[in-house]
């Protein structure tokens, strides 16, 4: 018997400025029901999420229902008043507030005032249906990841939830972690509340499911009962391509050494890692979120300083006091959050692209020329295939495949040896990846030696002749990708 | 209730040792410190500005700052002292209308903070500059001597002689305080709103997710601070007993030295109303005793500007530490 449906969407569309990110959504989940929904980044999942619970405003024209019930105006109050409950990636929590505040926060406790007493009950009372323990008094930014998910997992059943949304709830949680989510997720349905559970990946999506829907562009490829859908055919409707034969791994291991590292640790961050990068060689560095891949990187950067160990850059032990250190060593880095940390958003093409290479720009008495900055923009724009109009444009006048081009441009433009990516392709859609992995081994064919920090197993298959793993700030293990497969490394990874 | 481990974490476990320390070391140095009157001189002498810092602590908890309260403190108090002497007005509706002042004047601030987003410490030093200019301009700078009696008269609830013989008085400065300080202390922990502060104060995002109303947070939090600055104004003017336009201006950093002493971060969410008692109680044992030891007033703004930078810098230091200790507490163990 098919439970009757909770939420009903027709024809929504949602639009930014001039980009439309849902486009005409039609879509339902039946109460009590396990409903995941994937898809590739960027293809409207999170927006979908915030359009139902009130965050975004859909378009005007499109229609929405809730337990049957026609929903014309809505915000996050409402939503939740609704049953509409949504655990965010980032959680979302109050992390100066107690276990108890957060989880009792809009349980409705109390006219104007807020009584301690009854929030600890609440509190308590919710925890216990979970069948989980928290110290109620301490605040959540002493917890640990898994529990504060537990604790927003919690706010969200003590808010009376119908319906609760999870976005990417297992991305940084290990495998015992992920299998006791998978069983509370099963409890809350059994207990007649529908979860719709967002995730790329995939084997959990397959565990867990009754339903699947499938989301690529903004718009939705269809929903289908999980037992017909195998692994393969949810990558082909979540990208719309057939994966990329893999890459046949090079054996480098006889070139020059480009980039050593002996015992190299930084207290907090990463832990004796000693490894090899040689000319022309694309390494792989994986491992859970918060592993210390990215601490490593800013190290090896000259952004932070290790506490021992040595870095040797051709041959020569480098101290680097800073980042120009290591660019003048010919190193480059391409940070993993570049839309906060890497571009000057409303700055133009050129601004961005040759902010790290002025000093090679300037003429004799130091000036540099708009002529021959314009210049290495069209040059590079011309090389890496970037699309736009102008260069004199803002940059965030791109999609993120070509701003993301337009950054590599920028440190390309300085000749490195050694090119670090951390997440090359975080927000890029599916066929600019595969232009930018193309990117990546033509820059090693030139024998650039090239570390890519990933975690997206197609990524590192499709570009890494060899891939270590780091666990808990250490090398775990160092992976031929011709000798294992991919699902293989991914069980490692997360166990 | 916390146990000592707990209580070792809070700084204003460590705010309240380093004052016994002052106390015991000043009372050596000084006959004259450790002495009832001397307290309670102390304590009215500091009312005011702890009136002020309630209403700043609100902002910062809210996740903002603000920096005009002192001017909108003398904006209040001489518009409310233009009332009662130019118009003659009896108390009922002056006093309401001094606050309603401050209560605008925040909201001033707030409007701008919430609708031009631009940030609060940029916003509120120039309304700061723009009340204060405005004052001067307005009045010339000549201060209302005149104040009916009602207003300037010292109003003394409790009065009695020492074993020493001095005479000490609980007046009205005093208890404002610490009406203050209690009505804040109910409003951030136990109503809804105040929770709701904390809550923005310490995640701005999470909290307009969750559907809060921020705007009318921001306002209510500015607004108070503005209802606060304008009632010290008030007893600042019964204390003294004339309205000088420029008399509170310069007070702000001592007063946000208070509550960054006690805990209060810049970074919003964080704080307690005893830590920031203890915040200004321990800036007026430090006033206090480089007076009775002779010592330049210089020396109280080097302090009150240290404080405001090692406390800041510090916190930045300790959350810098905090989330790379937290990397290795959070990496799964196998």
């Amino acid at each position: 018997m098919t439970a009757a449906v909770f939420l009903e969407l027709r024809n929504v569309f949602k639009t930014f400025g001039n980009f439309q990110a849902l486009r005409g959504i039609d879509w339902d989940v039946r109460e009590g029901e396990i409903h995941c929904l994937v898809g590739e980044n960027g293809c409207g999942k999170s927006t979908l999420i915030k359009a139902v619970s009130g965050v975004h405003a859909p378009d005007a024209g499109g229609e929405m229902r809730i337990a049957g019930q026609e929903i014309l105006s809505f915000d996050p109050m409402r939503a939740r008043a609704l049953g509409i409950q949504v655990v965010f990636q980032d959680l979302a929590l109050f992390p100066n507030l107690s276990v108890a505040e957060n989880i009792a926060f809009d349980a409705n406790l109390g006219r104007g005032f807020s009584p301690k007493a009854a929030i600890r009950r609440k509190a308590r009372e919710t925890l216990d249906r979970l069948g989980h323990d928290l110290p109620l008094d301490l605040p959540v930014d002493s917890l640990s990841i898994a529990e504060r998910q537990i604790v927003a997992i919690a706010r969200g059943l003590a808010g009376s939830a119908r319906l609760i949304f999870m976005d990417e709830p297992t991305a940084s949680l290990t495998r015992a972690e992920v299998r006791r989510l998978l069983d509370l997720v099963r409890k809350l349905s059994a207990a007649g509340i529908a979860v719709v559970f967002v995730s790329h990946r995939l084997d959990e999506v397959s565990a867990i499911a009754e339903r699947i829907t499938v989301m690529r562009d903004g718009r939705m490829v269809g929903t289908y009962p999980a037992y017909a859908l195998d692994q393969r055919t949810l990558i082909h409707l979540m990208t719309g391509i057939e994966i990329a034969s893999h890459h046949v791994a090079r054996d480098c291991t006889s070139r020059d050494v480009v980039l050593e590292t002996r015992h190299l640790s930084r207290r907090g961050e990463y832990d004796d890692v000693s490894l090899c990068l040689h000319e022309g060689e694309v390494l792989g560095l994986t491992g859970l979120l918060g592993a210390g891949r990215t601490e490593l990187a800013l190290s090896l950067f000259g952004m932070t300083k290790p506490d021992s160990g040595a870095l040797i850059v051709h041959g020569q032990e480098r101290r680097f006091r800073n980042n120009q250190d290591a660019l003048a060593a010919g190193l480059a880095y391409v940070s993993e959050d570049r839309l906060n940390l890497g571009i000057n958003a409303e700055q133009s093409i050129v601004d961005n692209l040759d902010i790290a290479v002025l000093p090679g720009l300037a003429n004799r008495f130091g000036l540099i020329s708009d002529a021959s900055r314009t210049q290495l923009a069209r040059d590079w724009v011309a090389r890496l295939n970037i699309k736009l109009s102008s260069v004199e444009d803002a940059i965030n006048t791109l999609s993120g495949g070509n701003q993301q081009r337009v950054i590599l441009a920028r440190w390309l433009a300085s000749h490195p040896k050694i090119l670090i990516l951390d997440s090359p392709t975080v927000g890029v859609d599916i066929k600019n990846k595969e232009g930018i992995y193309a990117l990546i081994r033509e820059l090693s064919d030139q024998g650039v030696g090239i570390l890519v920090i990933s975690d997206e197993m197609i990524e590192l298959f499709a570009t890494c002749d060899r891939i270590l793993h780091m666990r808990n700030g250490r090398i775990a293990g160092d992976y031929n990708p011709s000798l294992i497969t991919e699902q293989a490394l991914e069980e490692r990874i997360y166990a | 209730m916390p146990d000592l481990s707990s209580l070792r974490n809070r700084p204003e476990f460590w705010l309240a040792c380093v004052i016994a320390i002052f106390i015991v070391a000043l009372s050596l140095a000084t006959p004259n410190f450790l002495s009832i009157s001397n307290f309670v001189d102390l304590t009215e002498s500091y009312a005011v500005q702890a009136i002020m810092a309630t209403g700043l602590f609100v902002v910062l908890i809210a996740g903002g700052i603000d920096i005009s309260f002192a001017a909108t403190a003398s904006v209040a108090q001489y518009v409310a002292a233009l009332l009662a002497t130019r118009f003659g007005l009896s108390p009922v509706l002056v006093i309401p209308a001094g606050l309603i002042v401050g209560t605008l004047l925040g909201f001033i601030n707030a409007t701008l903070v919430h609708y031009a987003r631009v940030n609060s410490i940029i916003i509120t030093i120039a309304t700061m500059n723009v009340y204060f200019a405005l004052l001067m301009y307005a009045t010339g700078g000549h201060s209302i001597y005149n104040l009916p009696e009602w207003w300037s008269d010292r109003i003394t609830f409790l009065q009695f002689e020492t074993a020493g013989g001095d005479l000490v008085r609980i007046t009205l400065p005093i208890i404002v305080m610490i009406a203050s300080l209690g009505l804040c202390w109910v409003l951030l922990n136990r109503s809804k709103t105040g929770r709701q502060l904390y809550a923005m104060g310490g995640n701005a995002e999470a909290a307009r997710r969750i559907g809060l109303n921020i705007s009318r947070l921001q306002f209510f939090a500015y607004g108070f601070a503005g209802f606060m600055a304008a009632l010290a104004g008030l007893v600042q003017a019964n204390r003294v007993g004339e309205a000088v336009p420029n008399a509170l201006y310069g007070t702000e950093l001592s007063v946000l030295s208070a509550a960054v002493l006690g805990g209060a971060s810049l970074l919003g969410g964080v704080g307690t109303i005893g830590g920031i008692t203890l915040g200004i109680l321990m800036l007026a044992i430090i006033q206090n005793g480089l007076n009775l030891l002779d010592i330049s007033p210089y020396c109280f703004e080097i302090i009150t500007g240290a404080i405001i930078l090692a406390s800041t810098s510090l916190t930045a230091l300790s959350v810098r530490s905090r989330t790379r200790s937290r990397l290795v507490e959070e990496a799964p163990n196998v």
